[in-house]
């Protein structure tokens, strides 16, 4: 591998190796533009993934501490995860189901569709759909997203055959088994998918795009990245001039090392993202970095989520088969007559047995109610929502002082309070739901409140007004011009898609203009 | 391990809990031996005893052999002898329970829990039983999870779409199973 000297101030520092820092480590290297990678976590693979969901939780997830506050019920049912995100190589791609959909062209412009709303911090997007499509259709191309570009679908799973059957008793008509990046062939160097379920522990066949095994390992092969696994950035310096021009990090050991950057791409999901961006405050930077408009850490997203469980009077083993593959598209429109702006999916969805539980039936308490539950669970099908959920400024991430990690460093706060257009959402999703499947003879449905926020965006987000954000349309800091956002920080508003496609798309459209910019001496 | 050691071992022990596994069971069939015994380092045999009813009364599956209860207490313990904070948590909160919790009736306990819902002790047993009682190889047997795929090849040939209750999905909204 290569290595690229300490005090080299010629290449690019990239913190993050998920969907955003992985693949534009990737797109830069390929155009020969040397890199370094900073990952927190370490380097799983295929083989080493485990396959005892518990052990696998502990091996991929982002364990370090957290505090959270605010009226959403992550704060009451999971007080010490307000989000459940990786710490891995590869990052969340590497537990993340495979689904992606795109954001609707209405949904980029959300201030414009849905209007002024009480309590929430709308902007549009500064770029159009039309600028972005083609960027979705690379990404979709590189990540061999079934039903798009002639790729077949995935097969239907029992699971899946509960929800086409109810949808279609409701008159759903765009149900199908999903955009997924999961392979129903060989392709692309990777495996097809042997449908056995643990998408969430690591895909051992590989199945599933993840950067872990795509994009880094072809970043590698350039020659021009130096990837640097267990190494927690915690700082990034500036010059004089006002532009960045090193990252300090911890390694493996625990030790303080600093490398000096030409450029700078912050992609550490959208929690450690603005924590970082916080914590690099200075003289000149009293609230940190790009953050002249105290936009960072604010408007924090997280979908509208939720599950409904179907319990029927036949088996359904809904764990075997591919997680997330299916998805109902009916109700991804703005019809505010439905009592709330903006869409949602109703996406597929089955947990493991010893996750199920405390992961999918956070407040169905304890006793003999629960346990009626679990009872069932071979008969059980699922779903749950993916829904816009609406920005506030309130929302946000801040450093809490009175809590350190292991660095000493203060911890991020998360706060999250539900808008009211989110509950209303919510509850008709879950109405959704339970029709579906009382539709086709439920015996019994049971709604349950969501996960920690695994899709977590919209804390750097761009906007063409720099007054209301903290990047331009190509996630570049507005006070900072050799400073990036890479990862899902950088939505301007979260739609209701999940949000890897669109962070892949945005990742490689930004690495085309980093290009265009240094060959152009603008950087 | 060796005799001395093994001896060392057994004199840090505590507590013991034991019992029978019921015959015509689903973990009858994978259990090693009929009766078991698990030992205990930071908590008595009466603690233990009484955490058991504890885990029970959260999670009550009553076909489901006290051994699988009595895995999740050895956990729970196993820890409580690292974490003297744990310990003192269970302790008191055991204590609070009073003797006679483990032998009363299912609706006494319900009551008796529902009183301390909030407390850091309950929510402590509340968190450890629903996140280890459904992991072990007995809940799997019990519950009908077939746990670990991907050594056999998954469930591409092995029944992911066996469901025939429900009409098929026409192949336009699905895609062909692959080797078909």
């Amino acid at each position: 591998m290569t290595q690229i000297a300490q005090d080299d101030d010629g290449a690019v520092v990239i913190i993050g190796s998920g969907a955003g820092g992985g693949t534009l480590a990737h797109e830069l290297t390929r155009r020969g533009i040397r890199v370094v990678l900073l990952e927190a976590g370490a380097r799983q693979s295929l083989e080493s993934f485990s396959q005892f969901p518990p052990q696998a939780f502990v091996q991929l997830t982002w364990l370090d501490p957290r505090t959270q506050s605010g009226t959403w019920t992550v704060k009451e049912d999971y007080p010490t995860l307000p989000s459940w995100t990786a710490k891995t190589l590869g990052g969340t791609t590497v537990h993340w189901t495979g689904a992606t959909p795109r954001a609707r062209p209405w949904e980029l412009r959300a201030r414009s569709t849905y209007g002024e709303l009480p309590g929430a911090s709308l902007i549009d997007w500064p770029l159009s759909y039309e600028e972005l499509r083609p960027w979705y259709e690379l990404a979709e191309r590189r990540l061999v997203t079934t039903r798009r570009h002639g790729n077949p679908g995935l097969p239907a799973s029992n699971n899946f055959k509960v929800m086409y059957a109810g949808a279609k008793k409701l008159g759903y008509k765009r149900v199908h088994t999903g955009y997924m990046a999961i392979n129903t062939r060989p392709a692309d160097g990777r495996a097809l998918c042997i449908q056995q379920g643990f998408c969430v522990d690591g895909c051992k066949t590989g199945a599933k795009w993840s950067t872990l095994y795509t994009e880094i390992p072809r970043a590698l092969a350039t020659g021009k990245l130096d990837l640097r696994t267990e190494c927690m950035a915690t700082r990034i310096e500036h010059g004089a001039d006002g532009r960045v021009n090193a990252v300090v990090y911890r390694d493996a050991a625990g030790h303080e090392q600093r490398q000096k950057a030409r450029l700078v791409s912050v992609a550490c999901n959208a929690v450690e993202t603005p924590r970082l961006l916080l914590q690099s405050e200075s003289a000149r930077f009293p609230r940190g970095l790009a953050n002249s408009s105290d936009q960072v850490g604010r408007h924090f997203c997280h979908h509208v989520g939720g599950f409904v469980w179907g319990i029927f009077e036949k088996p359904v083993y809904a764990w075997r088969g591919a997680t997330l593959a299916g998805l109902i598209e009916d109700e991804t429109v703005n019809e505010p007559r439905r009592g709330f702006v903006g869409g949602y999916h109703l996406e597929l969805v089955m947990n493991d047995l010893p996750s199920f539980p405390l992961a999918a039936l956070p407040s169905l308490g304890w006793g003999r109610g629960f346990a009626s539950v679990m009872e069932s669970y071979r008969n059980i099908a699922g779903m749950f929502i993916n829904g816009e959920d609406m920005p506030r400024a309130t929302n946000r991430i801040t450093l809490d002082r009175e809590v350190k990690d292991r660095f000493g460093l203060p911890v991020p706060h998360v706060h999250v309070d539900d808008h009211p257009n989110d509950t209303a959402m919510r509850t008709h999703a879950q109405a959704q739901g339970a029709r579906l499947y009382e539709a086709i003879g439920a015996r019994r449905v049971v709604r349950s409140r969501g996960t920690p926020a695994t899709h977590n965006m919209c804390t750097a987000r761009m906007s063409a007004d720099r007054a209301t954000g903290v990047t331009n349309a190509y996630g570049q800091a507005h006070d900072i011009p050799n400073l990036f956002i890479s990862d899902g920080s950088q939505f301007s508003t979260p739609s209701s898609a999940n949000p890897t496609l669109t962070i892949v798309a945005l990742a490689l459209r930004q690495a085309k203009y980093i290009e265009s910019q240094l060959s152009a001496r603008q950087l | 391990m060796d005799h001395a050691q093994g001896r060392r071992e057994f004199l840090k022990t505590t507590g013991l809990i034991s019992g029978l596994v019921a015959a015509g069971t689903p973990f009858a069939l994978i259990a090693p031996a009929r009766a078991w015994a698990v030992e205990l380092t930071a908590l008595s045999s009466a603690e233990g005893r009484t955490l058991m009813a504890v885990t029970r009364t959260i999670a009550p599956h009553d076909r489901l052999e006290d051994a699988a209860y009595a895995l999740v207490v050895k956990g729970i313990d196993a820890d409580a002898a690292r974490d003297p904070a744990l310990r003192a948590l269970l302790v008191r909160g055991i204590a609070g329970l009073g003797p006679g919790f483990a032998r009363a009736p299912e609706a006494a306990r319900v009551r008796a829990l529902q009183a301390i819902e909030h407390s850091p002790f309950f929510q402590t047993l509340r968190t450890r039983t629903l996140g280890s009682l459904y992991a072990t190889p007995m809940a799997y047997a019990y519950f009908g999870y077939e746990g670990e795929a991907f050594s056999k090849g998954g469930y591409l040939q092995r029944g992911f779409n066996d469901l025939h209750w429900l009409p098929d999905v026409p192949l336009e909204d699905a895609g062909p199973v692959p080797g078909t």
